[in-house]
């Protein structure tokens, strides 16, 4: 017996849509690798953020706003189905600048993006305006960029929601499963893994790093590299800070998370001492008290990065049916793959706005 | 709930919620408590239920205490000292 869907990866990307495919009805296997694969979506910070994201690329910025606000109803999906409360707040983002060159950066990010992509309130604060905002930061704070919209959540209770409310649609999910070749013709497709073989008339490649290798079997191209970030947790702490910020989080039971590098380091997921240094410096400089905060937990995590950053979303013209989907804001675009992307792929067809994602923006001889 | 294998009398004061105890060298601070027969030390910060020592070796954070007015100290590893001010830790600590 096929599947009408399988989804390859079992993230937080593959499981938006495994889950975002089964609740139209579609029967859905979502294959799950294991412990050896680089797993993401376990290692996120939990933003739903939209204030900078798709600078040079309206679709991108477009696509993220249609996420967040999308969002409620997934929240409300994950409770209603499996009582899992995923935590999300959608107090508004603040972004920090500790000089005058920060700030004049900012200004121009969103200039840019107002210009590019339209007005979504955001704007930049200064000294004063953000200090009646938050309370507790430190001298070195000359101002803020504030959006309204921008939000966060937690992400491990998302990923363990969608896994769950999928099995309640009668959905598949098959983990321990190394998917070794997939055998493609137009609307049918056969996964290998082992010994075992998954048949389907659909099929999404959404295995984050692993999708590099996947998706020429279905004539596709997903060109993700790594790019490692390190995350440092404090200890529960009361709340002081409602807000999502680009480099700290409270959680909803007080833990305080504190990011974000960005190395390029290839497939290495060790922590070290001197990033996580600065890390703990730009908030400490931040918020000064929590330089009596004790850290509990460190980790490294590997974000899917495309060659330009963007997402990629794409069907296959050799084997229509194959789709690409991958972007390294797993937790932010949640709400778009489970509630508008899943609906476009059943259908068969992705409609318009898709178009800017495809892979073939990359294929520009080089000068 | 807890008792000491032999009688040998403590020697260290330090209080409790304001409360005077006795601890014996070496005790940690959760030894002492314990074998004072306290129950729990702190409440949780989501909940608030009452929690007490339990693995005694400084991974399960459930003996947290406030110390000299520092929250979040486990317990289980802090050595217990003279004059020592230790307080139940209620929900999550504050920095700011």
């Amino acid at each position: 017996m096929g599947y009408d869907l399988i989804v390859i990866g079992g993230g937080l990307v593959g499981g938006a849509i495994a889950w975002g495919a089964a609740t139209k009805g579609a029967s859905v296997a979502l294959l799950d690798q294991g412990d050896i694969a680089y797993r993401a979506a376990r290692g996120n910070f939990g933003l739903v953020w939209v204030q900078s994201k798709g600078a040079g690329m309206p679709a991108y910025a477009h696509w993220t706003r249609t996420s967040s606000e999308l969002w409620p109803d997934l929240a409300g999906a994950m409770a209603g189905a499996t009582g899992v409360d995923v935590a999300l707040r959608q107090p508004g983002g603040l972004a920090f600048c500790l000089s005058d060159e920060e700030m004049a950066s900012r200004t121009a990010l969103l200039h840019r993006m107002h210009n590019e992509s339209g007005d979504i309130g955001t704007r930049m604060l200064g000294r004063d305006e953000v200090r009646a905002m938050v309370p507790g930061l430190g001298d070195r704070v000359v101002g803020a960029s504030f959006c309204p919209i921008d939000g966060h959540a937690n992400p491990l209770y998302l990923l363990r929601a969608l896994h769950a409310a999928l099995l309640q649609h009668d959905g598949a999910y098959l983990p321990g499963r190394t998917v070794d070749a997939i055998d493609a013709a137009p609307h049918s497709f056969t996964v290998r893994c082992g010994a075992e073989r998954f048949t389907c008339e659909k099929l999404v490649i959404a295995a984050g790093l692993g999708s590099r290798d996947l998706a020429p079997m279905v004539g596709l191209s997903m060109p993700v590299t790594p790019l490692r970030g390190q995350i440092l947790v404090t200890e529960r702490l009361r709340p002081f800070l409602d807000y999502a910020t680009h480099v700290i989080r409270q959680t909803a039971e007080g833990s305080v998370m504190l990011g974000d590098s960005q190395e390029d380091v290839g497939f290495d997921t060790a922590t070290s001492a001197t990033v996580m240094q600065d890390i703990a410096a730009r908030n400490v400089a931040v918020f000064p008290a929590l330089k009596d905060a004790s850290i509990v937990r460190v980790w490294a995590a590997l974000r899917v990065m495309s060659p330009d950053g963007f997402p990629i979303y794409e069907q296959s013209a050799q084997y229509p049916g194959a789709f690409a989907t991958t972007c390294h804001s797993g937790v932010t675009l949640a709400g778009a793959h489970a509630l508008a992307l899943a609906p476009a792929i059943l259908a068969g067809e992705l409609p318009e706005r898709f178009a800017p994602f495809s892979s073939r923006r990359f294929d520009v001889p080089s000068a | 709930m807890f008792r000491r294998l032999d009688a040998t009398p403590g020697e260290i004061r330090f209080t409790f919620d304001g409360t005077e105890q006795i601890a014996r060298p070496g005790d940690s601070v959760a030894v002492a408590l314990l074998a004072a027969g306290e129950p729990s030390l702190r409440d949780t910060p989501v909940s608030g239920a009452p929690r007490a020592p339990y693995c005694m070796m400084g991974v399960c954070f459930d003996c947290l205490v406030e110390i000299d007015g520092v929250g979040n100290r486990p317990a289980c590893l802090t050595p217990v000292a003279e004059g020592m001010q230790v307080r139940r830790q209620r929900g999550a600590r504050g920095v700011l």
